[in-house]
């Protein structure tokens, strides 16, 4: 089965109103060339899930700044001083989530569970309108899985197969959220042969991946 | 000395050999540049690695590699990337030794502000919450006062970041504990007295029968 798309068959596949996971921490790991795929097309109305807005002109950031993103799920806001200018004005529905309760609601969602208990948040407003559960003694909060229509990830290098390796830091959501939506497309850094990637290294296996896009950096 | 130098020189003489440490972004960034002789220290940055090694020389950046400030670090050898999933793991399951943190509020019985200050600024709290509460030790790094007004309070009344998580305060008066059994100064800074640091600070404390001269 080929897997490898171009860029505008990837954006078909993406529609007003979707939920949209993108990866990247400030934009490192971010696939920059699908995210522009988004700008350009207009998509309008977009719930997207993602650690932090960047900077306007960086990565997620620049969905934010086009007005296309109508509900979004970050944990950071700070470094795009766009997002809080309209989450203020109501233009975007924010919800805050600690980072790795985030990655944690995501990684639930791509592994089948209904949620975990977690101790960060307690005491705190992220608390709010959570069934807490004591364990030993201990107070949790339940949290709930995330899913998505879509994942958008970058691979450093990925094979014909969707077999991924990401290089350093890079690899940050990108593994959680290739596991967590319906479809799910990686922009390649490096496109390879199969078998050039050596098994030992596939961070993570083709079989989550749906489609391929060669991007441009 | 400047004041932030102080507060980073001494925050630096917590860690053990070996420990594993997480850094704050702003004033807690500092510490890293004071590590002692011999001691070494292992710093794991939230958005997915251990081994952080100092900032490149310009033009050896590697747009990869940045810390949880989005500033581009290096790697030292024996380093580790991993996901966020894996880095928040390591952190809430307890591996990281200590975290060191800035502050807006702090007060008595450890609960700290450090997120949003509503209807101002509402930055998120990253990776904050899961940090202070899975840290083994919560180190604040903070100037004392903010515009001449205390920190240090009786009761944050800011959102809060965690409840009862803070173990100690650095500032540039004094170091303090803040035990079940209260909060303790434990040093003073060799230009202030206890009345001092009492004028500039709203929570009570108990001055540490051990009480010494904080160090440089």
């Amino acid at each position: 089965m080929n897997k490898i798309i171009s860029l505008e068959q990837a954006m078909d596949l993406v529609h007003d109103g979707m939920t949209v996971m993108i990866p990247g921490f400030m934009g490192v790991g971010t696939p920059e060339t699908l995210v522009d795929g988004l700008v350009e097309k207009g998509l309008q109305d977009l719930f997207v899930i993602c650690t932090d807005t960047a900077r306007p002109n960086v990565g997620i950031g620049k969905l934010i700044v086009n007005g296309q993103v109508k509900k979004l799920y970050a944990s950071h806001i700070g470094t795009n001083p766009e997002t809080g200018r309209m989450m203020n004005e109501g233009l975007i529905d924010v919800t805050l989530i600690p980072q790795g309760t985030l990655a944690e609601r995501i990684r639930a969602g791509g592994a089948g569970l209904g949620g975990f208990l977690t101790p960060t948040g307690v005491g705190t407003v992220v608390e709010e309108g959570k069934q807490k559960i004591v364990v030993d003694g201990k107070d949790y909060l339940l949290e709930l899985p995330l899913r998505a229509d879509v994942a958008l990830i970058r691979g450093s290098k990925v094979d014909k197969k969707g077999n991924i390796w990401y290089n350093a830091a890079t690899r940050n959501f990108n593994t959680v959220m290739a596991t967590a939506a319906k479809t799910v497309i990686v922009e390649a850094q490096e496109l390879v042969e199969v078998g050039e990637i050596d098994p030992n290294n596939v961070m993570t296996p083709g079989i989550f991946v749906d489609y391929i896009v060669k991007g441009d950096a | 000395m400047d004041v932030r130098e102080r507060i980073a020189r001494r925050v630096a003489k917590e860690f053990k050999d070996g420990d594993i440490v997480n850094l704050g972004i702003g004033m807690p960034t500092l510490v890293a540049n004071y590590i002692p002789e011999g001691v070494e220290i292992i710093f794991q940055s939230e958005n997915g690695f251990v081994g952080m090694g100092p900032a490149p020389l310009e033009g050896n950046e590697d747009p990869d590699i940045v810390n949880a400030g989005g500033l581009p670090v290096s790697v030292l050898k024996g380093a580790a990337y991993f996901d966020s999933a894996t880095s928040f793991g390591i952190i809430r399951g307890g591996h990281v030794d200590a975290t060191v943190l800035g502050a807006l509020q702090v007060d008595e019985v450890g609960n700290l502000a450090n997120w949003m200050i509503p209807g101002k600024l509402v930055p998120g709290m990253g990776g904050a919450m899961d940090l202070v509460v899975g840290a083994k030790k919560v180190i604040l790094a903070m100037e004392h006062t903010a515009k001449g007004r205390p920190k240090i309070l009786k009761e944050c009344t800011l959102p809060l970041t965690a409840r009862k998580e803070v173990n100690l305060i650095v500032t540039e008066m004094g170091v303090f504990d803040i035990t079940p059994g209260g909060m303790f100064l434990r040093e003073i800074a060799p230009d202030v007295t206890v009345e001092q640091i009492r004028e500039a600070t709203e929570a009570d404390f108990i001055v540490s029968e051990h009480l010494k001269v904080m160090e440089e």
